[in-house]
Formats: structure tokens, sequence, C-alpha cells
């Protein structure tokens, strides 16, 4: 239920995103950048933060950066500096974060969803920290007796990207997200995997009487793990906002924690007073000035983005806005869609994104798999829609087809000949099945012939049931239809 | 018979010499000198000898051994080194081994040097007599019963009694200038970002430089061309092709112009006998060719005050991560805040506190503005003032230290008048320019007093030269 | 005068992780204020058209390829450290979230 057309209240939401990016190394140093190691086997005196250790700057991170400003119009100033935010937490192996607060490297861009802009504020550069496993009392940090710290993720470039408020519904919310993990995946800055934590949404949410141009008290919510969980805590966030309002409450500034198995989310033990992080230019880094040379050559580069992905399969394939959107937000699936059209033999794109908006992404969200490593290539794909334009194979069958294919290394060919599958459509073959079972059934023939429209529907179900008792299902339906209105609707 | 470390150097590439004779020369004045003056955390001998005779079998083979073959240095105690401690003088980092080694510890030993000792130093470089220091202070071997300077007071004082004709320290605020000064050895501090600072532990970022000791200026060249020099492994150092400075310290200072720095040479405080070297100094420059005129640097008297606002700064950020999780002291806590507090509670002395105090509160909420922020803005001041200056000069003299080597004690109690031994050495550093002490003569009770040469960036060429004239000129 | 009072000082040790006794307290209390006194000369200065330096080097863009290095020997690594759990650094419970 979108609870801002229905109360008197409109939420204003603003999301921070920060992302990993997708270099082959950490921010300040050589370790590799690499999800599922050893704990502390990647880690050296500058990731560790070891007395005497200095930071340098990873050319590929600020590459990157540069390249997610080109595909959302941010403004790049002449100058950036590194700063340090300090404050004291065991997964900071310095008890300080080189992040950027003054001169960012990017500002002031915007993305478009839906025809609405959503302001961009700023995207900057910063280090990640450790991880922190939580020991004793069920893993949850208040219950722990101790906790262990493994800092192979400490240095890890992140982006962080904060919107401006422009936020107004948990959907649009959502789209957002979808829109950036999209764009970042078409320049490769990330796989943006919120599941796996490449990619991890913080939300800021206020609401405020509907027409006021004031903005609200903002509660942060965190602990979104993907596009669902994001939505249902705004939503439960928003309603618990109006509901607090509604009955004479104020909202307090904090930062809540969403909990997936209650659905709400919960106040995080509050600290005494606010953050002081004490920012000042980090003097260990010279400032960034991106040349021209590198911009231009950034631009020259770019990729096709999401937007003109959607807009080009739409003119090149005649396909609806919907399946377009649908298609370039799954990650790779429009490159999967793309590369099958590319070999059809026949059939069309449509038949092509059908199938993959419907079954194969299906299978995707279920299985978690991404599409380079489905056991069925783009090629074979296009198989199975050629072979159902030909009519070897009914629609029916090639989901069953597909199915198996999605999940065993085996050609749609090999499994409709081990099955037997091969879809009759055989004019003559089937004109005398047809011919038969009028034959055998005069008297429903004739009410066929006599009855209205009702009856005729029903008779033509009996009939093309019996069609495909005789054909054991293969018999090509569009075929028998039309040979069974031949048949019965002439007066022979 | 010990010698400069040019003359061991030459002897021992040639054969004359072995370099195990030469170290075990020097171990014998350590071993002699050292119960007395505790200029040093932990000498190591046995590394030292088998590093002498590595070097004497590859000198046997017909290789090159570098340009300090042979020669002894020690290291301030807060340059890694791996596998041996680098305690920086403190109870928090009491018998840490780091696993790697700082870069200028490297190039120096590729270029042959033996290291032989981990001097004492102030807590983590931060003081003006080595009294700060968690293992007791050093003595000044001219006086015993006075310091002798900080906070490199034990890589001064060693290379002053003898252990080695080479050592490194850090200067920070005029940590390498001002022992060097009250010990009667050479100091410099190179321009920043000449010398790399990988495996310094920090003290404050943006004004810390590792530069050489010597007995002469000549040595110090030599030590400051193997260190000097690019290193990609820290993001200021400045790159480039840069010309050496041994080569050229004899170029003598005809037609130079030399500017006495007002502000520096008559600040209220400077002992009479220290100006009267400054004013020597001065006349023997004019004698070798030199014009000498005096010259404002207007800015230079909120120097001290910047410093005390910007390094305390720096160092509180640099020193938090010596919070009892990775490596160092732990004292335990019933959770990590708590640990974390007393580990540095115990763990850091007075002074040290002090400055992470102080930093904390220049950077907090409502205060960054007013005390970090306006220094910073001084500094931008202070740049300036030195850059009209050497539109007219092309370097300048001052004192290094406004007193010779006080007894150790004296000024202890009042923390304001500890850091006025700076007054002198910080603008350099707030500059990012070269400075430089040599011995110049002795004031009260035959106490060394050093004279302050100045250059602009990337000016130790002449900065040299000069040094070199003056030390001639007392000899 | 720069008036540091207790209560400073003590959220100050706070921020700076810093366990301090009373007499530390009241050390560090009259020292700040002293050295602070002194610095207010620098707080006093008209720097309205002055940019600060953070940096006395023009450097810009100092940057490093994408390459991978050797990282650190574990063992090496959890040497030095004070208490060790399965290959992860240990501490006792955190109490607050950052």
């Amino acid at each position: 239920m979108s609870l801002d057309v229905t109360t008197d209240y409109e939420p204003v939401m603003g999301l921070e995103v920060h992302v990993e990016l997708a270099t082959a190394t950490k921010l300040f140093c050589g370790c590799a950048n690499e999800f599922g190691a050893e704990p502390n086997t990647h880690v050296c005196p500058v990731c560790l933060g070891l007395p005497g250790s200095l930071p340098v700057l990873n050319a590929q991170a600020v590459e990157l950066v540069l390249r997610f400003a080109e595909a959302v119009n941010l403004h790049v100033p002449a100058r950036s500096i590194f700063s340090r935010k300090n404050y004291f937490y065991p997964d900071m192996p310095k008890d300080y974060q080189i992040s950027q607060y003054e001169e960012p490297i990017t500002v002031d861009g915007w993305i478009e969803i839906d025809g609405t802009r959503i302001g961009i504020e700023r995207a900057h550069l910063e280090e990640d920290t450790g991880k922190t496993m939580h020991v004793g009392g069920g893993g949850r940090i208040h219950e722990a007796t101790s906790s262990l710290v493994d800092y192979n993720r400490a240095g890890v470039p992140l982006m962080e990207i904060v919107s401006r408020p422009d936020i107004r519904s948990a959907e649009q919310a959502r789209a957002y997200v979808s829109e950036l993990r999209a764009v970042l995946l078409a320049i490769g800055a990330s796989d943006g995997k919120l599941e796996e934590g490449s990619m991890r949404v913080d939300a800021n949410v206020s609401v405020r009487p509907r027409g006021s141009s004031e903005l609200g008290v903002k509660v942060e919510i965190k602990n979104m793990n993907s596009l669902r969980s994001l939505g249902r805590a705004i939503d439960s966030e928003i309603e618990r906002q109006i509901g607090a309002l509604a009955a004479g409450e104020r909202i307090v500034q904090e930062t809540r924690h969403w909990n997936e198995a209650d659905g709400r989310t919960h106040s995080m033990r509050s600290k005494e007073g606010s953050s002081d992080y004490r920012y000042f230019p980090e003097p260990d880094l010279v400032p960034i000035a991106p040349t021209d040379e590198m911009r231009e050559r950034i631009r020259a580069a770019m990729p096709e983005l999401p937007a003109a992905r959607r807009e080009r399969l739409v003119a090149e394939w005649g396909i609806g806005e919907t399946d377009a959107r649908v298609l370039v937000a799954a990650p790779g699936l429009a490159a999967y869609a793309e590369a099958a059209v590319l070999v059809l033999t026949d059939g069309t794109p449509r038949d092509v994104v059908n199938w993959c908006t419907g079954d194969v992404l299906a299978h995707l969200n279920e299985s978690g798999l991404s599409p380079e490593v489905l056991p069925l290539a783009p090629d074979g794909l296009a198989e199975l829609v050629g072979l159902v334009a030909g009519g070897a194979l009914s629609r029916n069958q090639a989901k069953d087809v597909l199915d198996e294919c999605l999940r065993e290394p085996k050609r749609p060919k090999q499994v409709v000949e081990e099955r037997g599958l091969a879809q009759v459509s055989d004019v003559g073959e089937l004109g005398a099945v047809i011919d038969a079972i009028i034959a055998a059934n005069p008297a429903d023939a004739d009410e066929y012939r006599n009855g209205d429209d009702k009856v005729r529907k029903k008779k033509r179900g009996f009939f093309m049931g019996e069609a495909m008792k005789a054909t054991r299902g293969q018999g090509n339906p569009q075929l028998l239809t039309r040979l069974l209105d031949e048949r019965l609707g002439n007066d022979s | 018979m010990t010698g400069t470390a040019l003359e061991l150097a030459a002897a021992v590439r040639a054969g004359d010499r072995s370099a195990v004779d030469v170290v075990e020369e020097y171990l014998a004045v350590v071993a002699a000198r050292e119960p007395e003056l505790h200029a040093c955390n932990l000498v190591t001998g046995d590394s030292a000898r088998a590093a002498a005779a590595a070097l004497d079998a590859a000198v046997a083979r017909g290789e090159d051994p570098g340009p300090l073959a042979g020669v002894p240095i020690v290291l301030k105690d807060n340059l890694c080194t791996r596998g041996v401690p680098t305690t920086c003088s403190s109870r928090i980092l009491e018998g840490w081994c780091p696993p790697y080694t700082a870069t200028v510890v490297e190039r120096v030993v590729a270029a042959g040097a033996i290291p032989i000792a981990k001097t004492n130093l102030d807590e983590f470089a931060m003081g003006s007599s080595t009294e700060n220091s968690a293992f007791g202070p050093t003595r000044n071997p001219r006086d015993p019963s006075r310091v002798p300077g900080g906070s490199s007071g034990g890589s001064a004082a060693a290379v002053a009694a003898g252990y080695a004709p080479l050592g490194l320290g850090s200067d920070t605020g005029g940590s390498i200038r001002q022992p060097a000064a009250l010990c009667g050895v050479v100091g410099v501090k190179p321009t920043y970002g000449l010398v790399s600072r990988f495996g310094l532990v920090a003290f404050a970022s943006s004004l810390d430089q590792i530069g050489p000791f010597a007995a002469t200026v000549a040595d110090a060249a030599l030590l400051l061309d193997v260190i000097a020099g690019h290193d990609a492994a820290d993001s200021t150092s400045i790159s480039g092709v840069r010309e050496r400075v041994l080569p050229v310290i004899d170029g003598g200072v005809d037609g130079l112009r030399v500017g006495i720095v007002e502000e520096l040479t008559d600040a209220e405080g400077i002992q009479p006998e220290v100006v009267a070297a400054v004013e020597t100094a001065s006349r023997a420059l004019e004698q070798a060719g030199a014009t000498v005129d005096r010259v404002s640097i207007p800015s230079a008297v909120y120097g001290l005050s910047a410093y005390y606002l910007i390094a305390p700064a720096e160092a509180s950020s640099n020193l938090a991560r010596y919070d009892g999780v990775r490596y160092g002291l732990r004292v335990d806590g019933e959770d990590v805040a708590t640990m974390n507090a007393r580990t540095r509670g115990s763990g850091f002395g007075p002074e040290v506190k002090r400055r992470i105090m102080l930093g904390t509160y220049a950077l907090s909420a409502g205060y960054y503005d007013a005390y970090y922020g306006q220094a910073q803005r001084v500094r931008t001041l202070i740049i300036r003032d030195f850059a009209r200056a050497y539109e007219h000069f092309d370097v300048l003299l001052s004192p290094t230290s406004p007193t010779v080597a006080f007894e150790l004690g004296a000024k202890t109690t009042d923390p304001l008048a500890m850091y006025l031994s700076d007054i002198c050495t910080i603008p350099s550093n707030l500059a990012g320019h070269p400075a430089m002490s040599v011995p110049y003569g002795t004031g009260e009770g035959g106490l060394p007093i050093g004279v302050q040469v100045l250059a602009p960036a990337l000016g130790e060429p002449v900065m040299f030269r000069t040094a070199r004239v003056l030390e001639r000129s007392v000899a | 005068m720069a008036q540091l009072i207790r209560a400073n000082v003590e959220h100050v040790a706070r921020l700076a992780r810093l366990a301090l006794d009373d007499d530390e307290i009241e050390q560090f209390t009259r020292d700040l204020g002293v050295i602070l006194d002194h610095a207010q000369q620098v707080a006093g200065l008209d720097t309205r058209d002055v940019a600060p330096t953070a940096h006395p080097l023009p450097l810009v863009n100092v940057l490093r390829p994408d390459e991978p290095h050797r990282s650190l020997d574990r063992d090496e690594v959890l040497a030095m450290a004070p208490d060790v759990q399965d290959g992860r650094f240990r501490v006792p419970r955190i109490l607050d979230a950052p």
C-alpha cells in the first residue's frame, strides 16, 4: 500500500549508497580487493595502519568515480582533497577513516527515474573498514562477550553516493537504487550486490504535511540487504512516523535498524551526543586535480548507459518500456538477451525478451545465479525460440524444455529428442486426427454446428482435448484449432 | 682510528680497512660511554658485526659496497626496522617489532652503512630534551648533567660521543637541529618531501622530515644524498631529478646574499653568546665574499603558536591507532572503549597525553576554525614572508637554539618554557623549507652553540655551501 | 583567557580515548588553558584573504597503478596481536556502534 497517497503527509527521503569499487587492489595499497579470502591474509602495513605506513591513491578508483560522474551528470571540481574522519572503532586500523569531506571529487549530479530527476548531492571516495564478528550472545553486538576483527576489507575503495532528499516513496527508492546499480554495472564500477555487501544502502526518512516546504526530522535507517527489504523498511518507517505524529509525538532524530524478521525498524542504542569526527585535510595525500585529458578520455570511452540501452531496445526490438526496464535492471540480462538475438535464425527479439523477463528472470532470482553462469547459453535460448517459431515445439513444451536447460547443461534440441517432444505440425497428419475425432463424435459435432457461441466454445474445448489426447500432447495447438474450425465449420 | 664517514667509506671500499674492524672500534666507544649517556634504546651489535662481515666479503669479491661502505650509523628509534624493536621510546610500543623497514633505512643499508643502534628520543618525538622518553633521558656528552636536546637527543648525543660518524633523526619543529646545536654536531632538516617518510612513525605528518646527523658538513651531505629522492610509497615525496649536494659543497659563498632573520635573532630569551655566535658567523660569510643584511619575517613570531596547534592536532590523529587492538601494549577492560582508554592512559607519557588532548581540542567541533584552521592560514603568511625574503636573499641565518644545553629537569615543570626551545626552528617546518645547524663555537661552560642556515625549498646546495664556509671559519 | 573547564577536558579525554586520573585532569585543565592562551595570538590575526596551507608542497595527482603487491604473511601479522582467535584480532565486547 502506498501510504503517501492516502494520508495528509508526504514522505521526503534521501539515500546514501556505499559502493565497493571493482578495482584489483585496495584504495591506498596493493593488497588484493577480493571477497571471501581467509581472514587477515590481504593486509599490509598500509591497510593495517601500522606505525610509519603511508597511503598511496589507486588510479583506477579515481577513474571509476570519474566514469560514474560522467554517467550521472556530476560536476567534477578542479581540485579535491581527502580528509580524515576521526573516531575509534576496532574495525578501523588507524582509528580514522580517510574519506572526503570538504572538496569531494564530484558534486551536483542527477539521475532520471520514470521522468523524475533525483538529485545526487555528491559522490566521493573513501576507504572501507574491516569486518567485525561478535562472539557470544547469538552473534548480536549487544549481547556479545567479545568481537573478532578481520582486516581484509579494510582499505577497500568505496564510492559514497549521497542523493538529495528528492525521493517520495518506497517504490521510487527501489527504482533509484536499481537504476544506480544498472549504471554501475554498465560502467564496470561495481557488481552492485546488495546481498553480498558490495552495495549498501542507508535511507534517511522523514515526513511532512503535504504541501509544506519544510523538512521534517529525519531518521536514518540501516540494515536493508535487498531491494525488497529496502521497500519494506521504508514503508514501515513512514507508517511509524506518521503514526507517531498523528498521536501528537515528536520524531526523534536517530539511527534505526531494520529488522527483517519482525518487519519493523528498531532504535539503535543511542550514543552520548552526536559524533565529533574532527575532520581535517589528510596530510599524507595530495589533492586530486582531474585533467581535461583524463575527462575527455573517459567521456569518449563511456559505454552505453541503461537509459540509452532501454531506448535502443524499445526502438530496435519493438518491446514495451516495462520489459525494457526489467531487462536492463537485472544484472547481465540485457547482454544475455542481446547475445541471443544476435544468433537468432527464427523467431523475433520479442520472443527472446519474453522468455528472458519471464522464466529466465524467475530462475535467476530464485537461484541467485547471474546470466553469465547459466547452463543455457544465449545461443541455446535462440535455439529454443527458433524451435517454437518453426512450430516444432509448443509454448508449453518449450517452457518445460527451458526449465530443464536452465538447470542442466543440455541444448534444447537434445532435450526435445530425449523426451520425444517434437511437436506434430504436419497438416495431413493432424487433419486425419481431427477427421477421426469428428467422425467418432457425430452428436457433439452437430451440437457445435447448431449451437450458439457458448456451446461452440465448449465443444471446441472438448474436441481440442480429444485431439491432444490422440496426439499425446504433441499436436500443434494453433494448427489443430484451425483444422477443427475448418472441418466443423463446413457443412460437408 | 675513527675518522669521518667519507674517509672510512673510502678506506673500506679500497680494502684498506675492514668493516668488521671499524664496527668493533665504534662498538667499543658505545660500550665505554653508554652507561653514562644512555643514548640508545638498543645496541644492535651482533647484527652489525654480521653485516660488516658480509660487506667485507662483498668487497673481497670485487663488488662495489656503496658510498657508505662499512660506516656505522645510529637510527632514531622511531624509524621502523624489520624484526628489531621500534619503540618510539614509549611504553605503548615497548618490544614491538615492525614487519617492515623504513625506506631511508633500506637506502642507507643498500649504500653499505652498518646500523649499530636504535637511539633514544622524546616519546613519539614530542619534546626538546629527550627527557620525555619512557626509558629515561639521554645525557649530553659535553656535560652529562645537561640535556642533549630533543627529540632526536639520542642520535645527536651518539654522534657527538663518537658512537658512529653518522646518525638519522627526525625533525618536526626542530628535533634534529636543536639537539645538533646542543651537542655540537651538524644536523639537517631537508626540504619537506625530499626524504621519504615511509617507515617513520608519524608525529605531525605535514611537518615531519627525516635528516642526517654528522660531525662534519661533508658527511652530512654524503648521507643526505643517499637518503634523498622520490619514493613511490610516500605520496608527499618529491619526484624529479635533483642535483646531489656533496659535489657542490665547496662552491663557496662569493656573491651570496645572506639575511639575518630579525624576529628569530632578536627574540626574547636568546642568550647573548648565541646572538654573538650568529654575528660572528655573518662576518665570516662576509669575509668569504657574501653580503649580509638583516631581514624581517614578520609572521615568524606566530610560528610557535601556529605550530602548537597544527602539530598536536595532526599528532592526536596519528596516535589514535595505538588502541591496544592490533599490536603494542594492551591493558584490559570490560569493553573495548574502556580497554582503549586504559591502554592509552597507561601507555602514553604525560607530554604525549598533553599534546593529544591539545590537538583533539583544537580540531573539535566549534573550535576548528579558530584554532587549527587559523593556524593553517598563519602557515600561509609565514610562507609568503619567506618568499618575499628570498626575493632579496639567497640564504638566511639565525640561532638554532635560544640557549646552550640546559640542565636535566630545568624545564620539565613548565611545558611552555620547553616549547620556547623551538622558536627558531619551527618556521622552517611550517614553510617546508630546509634548514641546518652548524656548530659554531661554545658558550657558558664550554657548551656548544649552533648557528642555523635556512634556505628556500630545494635550496640544499646553497645551504650546504654556506654551512661549509662556516665550518671552515671555526676550524 | 581561554576558559577551559574540567568538563571540557573530560569530554576531550573521552573523544581521545584517554583514561585520566583526577590529578591528570586537573593538570591538563591548567596546561591546556595556558597553552591555548598563548595560541590565542593566532586566533586574533586577520586572515580574511588568506587560504590555509594544508601542505607545503604543490604536488597533485600522485597515483599508483591498480596492481597487486605481496601482502604480509598472516602469522607475522597475528604474532604482533595482544589477543587472537580464529585468525582474527580479538577485542572485548563493543558497546556502541560507531
